[in-house]
């Protein structure tokens, strides 16, 4: 008897996670005490070297930590101690805003050099050299013309969010079959109802799939952006917590940072969905 | 001028290489066609047949020269002109009904949502869909793809019905039963038609008027070809009627030879006196035996 596909790979996920943790479990086991040493010299060594216990935090550790920080995630206790929602709360805000930006610009902009051959060729070398920019190094320019942090950070997800939507969409717009535009022309359709009741739609799957690109990177970026600018954002949590040499803590804001982008992933990849068709 | 649609000296160049001459698909070429007759041009590819239709389309422009429709001269697309594309050309992600009503509510922008479906509705049924109105383009199989792009060329009620070797990519059955109905449909309607094909039965069957056209580049219209078969005509008894075959061999050798050595054999071709034939049993026997033209007879 063979169980269904779904379920095999279901039970095989487990399987795999279990070892993952055990072999984690194992791995930062307590080693006993290690050697005898003048107690006034023990304790300046700290406990990893005296009783030998792993400074690497086990998964039980991090568990239990964790759900602290799942039952109360938005306590305020001052600047450098905030609940881990609040943290996410201020990234994910910085990212939709700068991404939204980037959607107005990109999108317009896009469907512009599309359309047109001779804007498309008249930009192409600038879109060549700004798109393998690394985001982070618009930050100083940023932080000196604009004079706000927390803006420059909203910058710089624009910025890099902007270049995978602006080349999907052109791409995706100056590919509409000519056909289907043919079909527009003997109808006499006029060019905005064409822009939206042919080249759109017809575009649609492109344009999300460069949104798709975009979400992705924009929330690569943030936490990068985030150490940089300090204050707030679950960046500068990573960055905190690693000064505070709260490994658990590093570990489990690893973790959020991970879920938050699959989700904006499924949700594109939901949108991307629904606005494809089968030919 | 009395003729409904007047294609008149117009020419069509391909810019060459640069330093060469521009390639002439065809120059000087006159062609006509009365209300509520269907044409039919024939030829083989690179004759530039696909051309006039497009010019005729709007959708492409004649170097040279005119046409005119209905006493206008043409300048673009109009909605009095319906294109029924070789590759159906319908919107994938609209259904149906929509495909139909994106060009019902193209003709008539101040209709209703419901003038407009009930409209498209009509036109879906005449080409006999009713019941798949909120199927996508991808549910349909490939000969009712090709019904859809005929009742949404037919829905708009155009002037003039374009169609660019429609039945191209249909399986044979499908394209004979597609035949019928354009041919019932443009009969009913006495709709003005012209069908790009390079396939002989189907010219036969559904054409009042061929026009053959030799070979390209330089192409010219060689003749035309009045359909000497009565209009009750069935795909059943086509091939019984005593023109059938003397029509059929005409258009053949025309395909087969005369299209490529035309230029040679006719040198002093009138391209704006083309001769009209009508190659009957009777008339211009094919056999040199009176008897056995009898016996066919």
């Amino acid at each position: 008897m063979t169980a269904s596909l779904p379920l095999r790979a279901a039970l095989l996920s487990a399987l795999i996670l279990a070892l993952f943790l055990a072999a984690w479990h194992l791995a930062t086991q307590s080693t006993g005490p290690v050697a005898d040493m003048d107690p006034e010299y023990a304790r300046l060594m700290g406990a990893t070297a005296t009783t030998g216990v792993s400074a690497m935090p086990g998964p039980l550790d991090v568990g239990e930590k964790l759900w602290e920080h799942l039952s109360d995630p938005f306590y305020d206790n001052g600047p450098n101690d905030k609940g881990l929602g609040i943290q996410l709360g201020f990234s994910i805000a910085r990212v939709l805003l700068g991404y939204s930006l980037a959607v107005l610009v990109a999108i317009p902009l896009g469907f512009l050099i599309g359309m047109s051959p001779l804007v498309s060729r008249a930009v192409d070398p600038f879109v060549q050299i700004l798109k393998p920019i690394s985001p982070l190094a618009w930050m100083p320019l940023a932080l000196y013309t604009i004079k706000d942090s927390n803006i420059s950070a909203i910058f710089v997800i624009f910025i890099c969010a902007l270049w995978p939507m602006l080349i999907n969409t052109a791409f995706g717009v100056s590919a509409v079959r000519k056909e289907w535009i043919n079909v527009a022309r003997t109808l006499e359709v006029g060019p905005i109802r064409r822009a939206y009741a042919v080249i759109l739609p017809a575009a649609a799957p492109t344009i999300l799939t460069g949104m798709r690109i975009s979400i992705g990177i924009a929330w690569l970026v943030i936490v990068a952006a985030e150490m940089l600018v300090g204050g707030t954002g679950v960046g500068y949590f990573v960055w905190n917590e690693w000064n505070n040499l709260s490994i658990t803590n590093v570990i489990i804001a690893i973790l959020v940072i991970g879920v938050v982008g699959m989700l904006f992933d499924q949700i594109l990849a939901r949108l991307t969905r629904l606005v494809t068709f089968p030919e | 001028m009395s003729k409904f649609i007047s294609i008149e000296a117009i020419a069509r160049r391909y810019p060459g290489k640069p330093g060469s001459p521009p390639t002439t698909i065809f120059d000087d070429l006159w062609l006509s066609l009365d209300r509520g007759e269907f044409g039919c041009v024939i030829g083989h590819s690179g004759c530039g047949k696909t051309t006039i239709l497009n010019i005729l389309a709007g959708l492409d422009a004649p170097s040279e020269g005119e046409v005119i429709v209905d006493g206008q001269a043409i300048s673009g697309t109009s909605l009095d002109r319906a294109v029924i594309f070789q590759s159906h050309a319908l919107l994938p992600w609209r259904t149906v009904l929509g495909n139909v009503a994106f060009a019902v509510s193209s003709k008539w922008p101040k209709w209703t949502r419901s003038q407009v479906a009930a409209h498209a509705g009509s036109f879906i049924d005449l080409v006999g869909l009713s019941g798949s109105e909120h199927k996508r383009p991808s549910e349909l199989s490939g000969g009712m793809k090709q019904r859809v792009g005929i009742a949404r060329a037919l829905s708009i009620t155009p002037k003039i019905l374009l169609m660019d070797e429609p039945f191209s990519a249909l399986d044979a059955l499908t394209r004979g039963t597609l035949q019928d109905e354009v041919r019932r449909i443009c009969l009913e309607t006495g709709q003005t038609s012209l069908l790009i094909t390079h396939d002989v039965d189907e010219a036969i069957y559904l054409a009042d008027k061929i026009f053959l056209m030799t070979n390209g580049p330089g192409a010219v219209l060689a003749e035309v070809v009045a359909n000497p078969l009565p209009k009750d005509r069935t795909r059943v008894d086509l091939h019984r009627h005593p023109d059938y075959y003397p029509m059929r061999n005409h258009i053949v050798d025309f395909l087969v030879t005369r299209s490529r050595t035309f230029r040679d054999t006719v040198p002093d071709h009138d391209p704006r006196k083309v001769p009209v034939v009508s190659p009957r049993a009777s008339v211009n026997a094919p056999f040199p035996n009176p008897a056995a033209a009898a016996v066919l007879s």
